[in-house]
């Protein structure tokens, strides 16, 4: 009895030890976006986009923007294919839009996926912003393996901290819908 | 203390490889996956060799008819593709992805066929939610796996094996992939084998 009182003991207390990677819903809003490194994009316009220097790897919060959407999809996944020309768009609009160009960042993180793989997700649908190969599940473990597609929204704060705003699995539903909600949920709104 | 001690580890262990295991899974299955977890990686012996010729054969193709695999002799490249079991967490994204890369497979004259050993109303209700796929799909569902059995890939348990096998144009087997069954085949090295087929 005492025996099966201690393993539920420990049954709770790895629970409650657990890393993120255990919670299958991935990122909580609220909390700081699990550590994630990626390696540098080999085109100098994606460097400059994000606004990194030199090659190697890097963090998310050192990305140069005030929010920056993180989309975890896969090239074998039906729904990021649907929604790849949607993402595009979204892209654009941001682009296009002088207050949020520079401030709102997008990037692609493809669970599963090698270089490869990402290439071929990217030619297909002439993705304009930078993807990232995860070839080993490595991301998307850290995310809590989150169905694709995922949406994350991260607010980099000016004190170097940051924090998950924004997490969605599923499509856009509608690009101003969704810039709406990003604006919204990260307060970038207010400081326009 | 010693039998509380591993009963404590014992706990903390269940816990952890309780944790999901890695393959990426679309949000186009929504719920409607089943996943019995991590399998044996591989549960069969292989009938067939490379340099062999490909058994021949001929399934019903989901979208009506029969596929045979002689219709293609001398004239293309064929990949076939077996997938263990719809509604399954791997191979519901395992297929979407070739569905994309059509020309890579037109590059090399190939034509890709999917074959599972499931019934044609469930081929036909699994692959709805991958979109409109430009290859046949196939059950060898009866007689049970039979052609999953002749190239030596049918499971114990009555599923395939997660395999890719190329076969040129002469109708000889080139190449071999019988995948640990709970991993999905990079595409890059399905496109290099078939880089290697004469023109």
């Amino acid at each position: 009895m005492r025996s099966l009182i201690v393993f539920i003991v420990g049954i709770w207390m790895a629970f409650s030890m657990a890393p993120d990677a255990l919670a299958a819903d991935g990122p909580r809003p609220g909390k700081p976006l699990p550590s994630i490194t990626l390696t540098a994009p080999e085109s100098p316009a994606h460097k400059d986009y994000l606004g990194l220097s030199g090659g190697g790897s890097f963090h998310i919060p050192q990305i140069k923007a005030r929010v920056v959407i993180i989309e975890i999809f896969s090239m074998y996944c039906p729904h990021c294919q649907t929604e790849a020309p949607m993402v595009n768009d979204l892209y654009k609009k941001i682009e296009d839009t002088p207050s949020l160009k520079g401030k709102i960042k997008l990037i692609g993180i493809g669970a599963g996926n090698t270089p490869f793989e990402v290439d071929v997700f990217k030619k297909k649908y002439q993705v304009p912003f930078p993807l990232f190969p995860d070839p080993d599940f490595v991301v998307h473990k850290a995310v809590g393996e989150v169905r694709t597609p995922c949406f994350i929204g991260v607010r980099l704060n000016s004190d170097g901290t940051d924090q998950v705003f924004y997490q969605k699995v599923g499509g856009l539903e509608g690009v101003d819908h969704f810039l709406g909600l990003i604006l919204k949920q990260s307060g970038i709104d207010q400081e326009q | 203390m010693k039998q509380m001690a591993f009963a404590f580890l014992l706990g903390c262990a269940t816990v952890f490889t309780m944790g999901p295991s890695a393959y990426g899974r679309s949000d186009a299955f929504k719920e409607n996956i089943y996943d019995q977890g991590p399998m044996k990686p591989r549960d069969s012996h292989l009938k067939v060799k490379v340099g062999e010729k490909a058994p021949d054969f001929a399934l019903p193709a989901m979208s009506g008819g029969k596929v045979s695999l002689s219709q293609f002799h001398g004239k293309q490249n064929v990949v076939l593709s077996f997938v263990p079991a719809a509604w399954t967490p791997v191979c519901s994204d395992q297929w979407p992805g070739y569905n994309i890369v059509k020309d890579l497979f037109d590059q090399h004259d190939a034509v890709l066929i999917g074959i599972t050993v499931d019934n044609i109303p469930t081929l036909f209700a699994w692959t709805r939610q991958m979109g409109k796929l430009w290859f046949p799909v196939l059950s060898d569902f009866w007689p049970h796996g039979v052609v999953a059995d002749r190239y030596g890939v049918l499971r114990s348990d009555g599923m395939s094996e997660r395999a890719l096998f190329v076969i040129d144009k002469e109708g000889i087997i080139r190449y071999i992939d019988v995948h640990d069954i709970n991993q999905r085949p990079r595409l890059e090295i399905l496109m290099g084998e078939l880089e290697k087929l004469p023109r």
